[in-house]
């Protein structure tokens, strides 16, 4: 494809401005911690926009990872409490989420029903399940070498550890989608499924094997969450879900499935971390930038549309005249 | 439309009752969600004699009717193979910009119900524009003003908030008013789906709205004009939100910006619940409000049994994947018995 049509290049041109307009509203915007600070506020939902790109990819749809990452946070909080240590708790709630995962692939692959509706009903159980495990309480007393893992950066730098997690996360789903055959049976499925199984790809098993991947890094999203906030609580994550959706359609993936990339994706999650962070600096709230980040989703996914079709109409015209 | 071939040669044999139970429960796909709302009740008011009584049976009415009347427009978008995730924030804006609108003395109240009516209409004709116009899937494109119409509200609310006092005792009353002894709200929710029900089941265009969520391609080819009908359904959603909106501020009289964010979920899992296929073309508004009925009744259940509120959202979602599954496995059931019969 030609290389100024690529949804990356419009993400890159995206981002430069959107840096731009932050550095117009203020002048803390173009500074080294705010920028640590931003990418650390991220993390957690760039992660979990990286297995649901491929759940997409192979069309299929995972709408419960907000409320994995708050059952974790849960879990974490009370088994904890409990007196388990960090590095039994941590594996265990781990567990858990591949778990909430298998539930939701089984669903969809054996017992056929829509992902859409099988993840409704799993964002509304395991968010449930959250608070019956936790109740409305706060577990806020962690070791201090797990805070510092969620708010330090790396010795020396303005790195944040979560971002360190992140990058060799995004590496791997980057290779694999891209450079395996995993990947380019993820793509032939999420074509054509019918297709990808008579040719020998086993569907069911990729798929269950994406939703339990999903639910695992949602599981590790919320230890990050927890140990970034120093509190586990039931609702952790509430609403991420629309902006790890709306991240990974802004990175071009397309919501039928078999396209999209996981640059595409990674840049997004930034363009619009960079927008709400330029707009927070100049005093807009989070609740009026959705505004923007929506509008955007739209523009981006009906402006390429409407530009071919002006311009198809446009190259009409000239041929009749 | 093989379906329907093969049920009627099941009529004609009129075989066993077995037969024929399937048969019918075949074609009533609300028979699943009907017998499960029987043994909730049965259950419940086994546990607890007060479920049964006529005040609390009407409490579970008043409770979804809202719900009800947002499902009602839901069911229409669905049936078409689309979905509508920004209803809670389009019930959430018109119920805030109809109490502000009053708040402000701007208009009457007759006006102001008509202008929050007038919104909702706009904001489905958006969405519907951004579908069939800006060709943007569904799912995206609602996800999207669900997050626009929502910061629309934060923007306009600017941390302001609208209570009971600021309202006109006409609009509040509206809430309140009861005819011949049942609730304004209740009635207002059962003629909405009624008016709607019979649209689709009868009309030109409702039988239209079918062809289109069940095959596309041979809609288009008979000469339905699918993009004008996508964009009707999407403005019918938008009405009817507007319509749950005006009926919001006046029923609950304190309007904040996050007036009834989430409701999209609870609106989906009723229309879902209910039988009504994600995939488009078949299930039924009666369906929709017997998945409505069925959730408000688990609820109210879980508050009369003294559960904490903590297990209610849990068990919704229980509730949702059992109800998906048994559908599912009710249907695959009856399709295989019926193929049995026709190759006998």
């Amino acid at each position: 494809m030609n290389v100024l049509a690529r949804r990356e290049t419009l993400l890159v041109v995206l981002l430069a401005l959107f840096i731009g307009l932050g550095a117009v509203l203020s002048p803390y915007f173009l500074d080294g911690t705010n920028f640590a600070d931003l990418t650390d506020q991220l993390m957690e939902r760039a992660i979990m926009a990286l297995p649901l790109t491929l759940v997409i990819v192979a069309g299929e749809i995972d709408l419960s990872v907000e409320s994995m990452l708050g059952l974790s946070s849960a879990l974490l909080g009370l088994t904890y409490g409990w007196g388990v240590p960090l590095w039994a708790g941590i594996p265990l709630v781990l567990a858990v989420g591949a778990l909430g995962g298998l539930l939701n692939g089984l669903l969809v692959t054996r017992a056929g029903l829509p992902s859409l509706v099988v993840t409704l009903g799993t964002l509304a159980l395991f968010r449930g399940l959250a608070y019956v495990v936790l109740g409305p309480r706060a577990v806020s007393r962690w070791p201090a070498g797990f805070n510092a893992f969620g708010f330090g950066d790396v010795p020396g730098t303005l790195v944040p550890w979560p971002f360190v997690v992140f990058a060799v996360l995004a590496a791997v789903f980057a290779f694999v989608l891209h450079r395996t055959w995993i990947g380019r049976q993820l793509y032939a499925t999420g074509k054509n499924p019918q297709a990808a199984r008579f040719s020998g790809i086993r569907v069911a098993r990729l798929k269950t094997a994406l939703f339990v991947l999903s639910g695992a890094l949602s599981a590790l999203a919320g230890v990050i969450l927890t140990a970034r906030l120093a509190s586990a609580r039931a609702d952790n994550g509430q609403g991420f879900v629309l902006d790890v959706v709306t991240a990974v359609l802004l990175g071009g993936v397309s919501i039928f499935g078999g396209e999209g990339s996981i640059a595409g994706v990674v840049l997004a999650v930034f363009a619009i971390g960079v927008l709400r962070n330029a707009l927070t600096l100049a005093d807009v709230t989070p609740d009026v930038q959705s505004t923007a980040v929506g509008a955007l989703l739209i523009v981006s996914v009906a402006g390429p549309g409407i530009v071919r079709r002006i311009r198809s109409a446009w190259s009409d015209r000239e041929v009749w005249t | 439309m093989a379906g329907r071939a093969m049920a009627s040669s099941v009529d004609r044999a009129a075989g066993s009752g077995v037969e024929r139970t399937l048969a019918v429960v075949g074609r009533l796909r609300e028979f699943g969600i009907l017998v499960a709302l029987a043994g909730v009740v049965v259950a419940v008011s086994l546990l607890t004699p007060r479920f049964l009584s006529l005040d609390n049976l009407g409490e579970v009415l008043l409770s979804i009717s809202l719900i009800a009347i947002a499902a009602t427009g839901q069911t229409v978008v669905v049936l078409t193979r689309n979905v509508d995730l920004s209803v809670g924030s389009m019930v959430g804006l018109v119920a805030f910009v109809t109490g502000d609108l009053l708040k402000q003395h701007a208009l009457g109240v007759p006006e102001a119900v008509l202008a929050g009516c007038a919104a909702g209409l706009a904001l489905g004709a958006v969405n519907g524009l951004v579908v069939t116009a800006g060709r943007v899937p569904a799912i995206v494109a609602t996800l999207g003003t669900l997050n626009v119409y929502r910061g629309l509200v934060f923007f306009i609310a600017g941390g302001t908030e609208v209570s009971a006092i600021d309202l006109p005792p006409g609009y509040l009353g509206i809430a309140t008013a009861r005819v011949v002894g049942i609730p304004v709200l209740i009635l207002c929710a059962a003629a909405v789906a009624g008016v709607v029900a019979y649209w689709l089941r009868s009309s030109r265009t409702g039988r239209s709205i079918y062809a289109i969520g069940s095959n596309p391609a041979a809609a288009e080819a008979i000469g339905i004009p699918s993009q004008r009908l996508v964009f009707a359904a999407f403005a019918v959603s938008g009405l009817l939100c507007g319509v749950a909106g005006v009926l919001w501020g006046a029923r609950f009289g304190t309007v904040n910006a996050f007036a009834a964010s989430g409701l999209e979920l609870q609106v989906i899992a009723a229309v879902v619940v209910g039988g009504v296929n994600i995939f488009g073309g078949s299930g039924s508004v009666l369906g929709a409000m017997l998945g409505a009925i069925l959730l408000g009744t688990i609820d109210n259940s879980l508050t009369l049994l003294h559960l904490s509120q903590f297990w209610l959202q849990a068990i919704d979602g229980a509730v949702i994947l059992l109800a998906v599954g048994a559908d599912a496995a009710i249907r695959g059931y009856v399709q295989r018995a019926l193929r049995a019969q026709g190759r006998r």
